[in-house]
């Protein structure tokens, strides 16, 4: 990267604000508040409807507890590889950067491998989305929080390629920080739709 | 709020732990999902169950959002913009149980 490029991805982060803080970092927050509400109507219409099937299958019936409890676990270090991965882009770190996270992107694909593994069990036990009020909620939530994992490794893997063409510099690093608010968001949410839907049935 | 500029905010915003303290909360994280996991196994806890995942839940989100999303070290108001509309999710969602019954 040139260093008037460089210059300039500095110069655009160092913008005064009246609040004194990044504007890009105070939307992406704004953002992610918007999205607590969008979950949240997500999780309120599943716990509203649990329990008022009269046909199954009901969630004790499919869902796999172990299984999902090492997704949780997957979800929960790709969390820890991506504080790393902006650790190292602070530090100037390039290979560091690279190496977290394509490990950040690689956890994140393995979640989604290990929900469709299991969307595609739940469909042979005869639960499906037009099937029963359980069917309907869960495939709406989780697939909404899938969608979201999704969207995360492709911007992941985007940061990578700029970290591989050594165009992630110290003065970039809020572009993963940013990164990293949404996949740690993912997380958060992960962390609310494991206790509420598969561990309290 | 006073009128500061980008680099002085920017400083103010990267106290942010290292690798050891990434670690530490890794470790406790992944020590409250086994719990989790422990306790949804064990028949005698059948009565505690509810509040007890609710607490371990809320525990790690609380480590998550405050170490690795950095708002224990960044501007307050970062934290404002992200509890405000959490805290109305929840009451959304305990309002909507009651008017449906659940309790």
């Amino acid at each position: 990267m040139s260093a008037a490029s460089l210059a300039h991805a500095g110069a655009a982060e160092a913008h005064a604000t009246s609040t004194g803080l990044n504007s890009r970092k105070m939307l992406f927050w704004a953002f992610l508040g918007s999205e607590c509400m969008f979950f949240g109507s997500l999780i309120s219409t599943y716990l509203v409807y649990r329990g008022r099937d009269a046909t199954g299958p009901h969630p004790h019936e499919v869902l796999n507890i172990p299984f999902t409890s090492v997704s949780a676990f997957v979800l929960l270090m790709s969390s820890l590889t991506m504080v790393l991965a902006l650790a190292a882009v602070q530090r100037g770190n390039n290979r560091g950067a690279r190496i977290w996270l394509a490990a950040t992107a690689l956890l994140g694909m393995t979640f989604i491998a290990g929900q469709c593994f299991e969307f595609t069990e739940f469909f042979y036990d005869g639960l499906k989305l037009q099937g029963n009020l359980f069917g309907c909620t869960f495939f709406v939530l989780t697939g909404f929080h899938g969608t979201h994992v999704t969207v995360g490794v492709i911007w992941l893997w985007t940061l990578f390629g700029m970290a591989m063409r050594n165009r992630l510099p110290r003065e970039r690093s809020l572009d993963v920080e940013i990164a990293g608010l949404y996949w740690h968001f993912v997380d958060v949410v992960w962390i609310a739709i494991f206790t509420l839907i598969y561990l309290i049935q | 709020m006073s009128e500061s500029t980008e680099p002085h905010a920017h400083s103010k915003e990267h106290g942010h732990p290292g690798a050891k303290e990434y670690l530490a909360i890794a470790t406790i994280l992944t020590v409250l999902t086994a719990i989790e996991v422990a306790v949804f196994y064990i028949p005698s806890m059948k009565p505690m169950l509810v509040p007890t995942l609710l607490t371990l839940s809320a525990v790690k989100f609380a480590l998550v959002a405050m170490f690795y999303m950095h708002l224990k070290f960044d501007h307050r108001l970062f934290s404002w913009l992200f509890v405000v509309p959490m805290l109305l999710a929840a009451a959304v969602i305990l309002a909507l149980l009651k008017l449906f019954g659940h309790w």
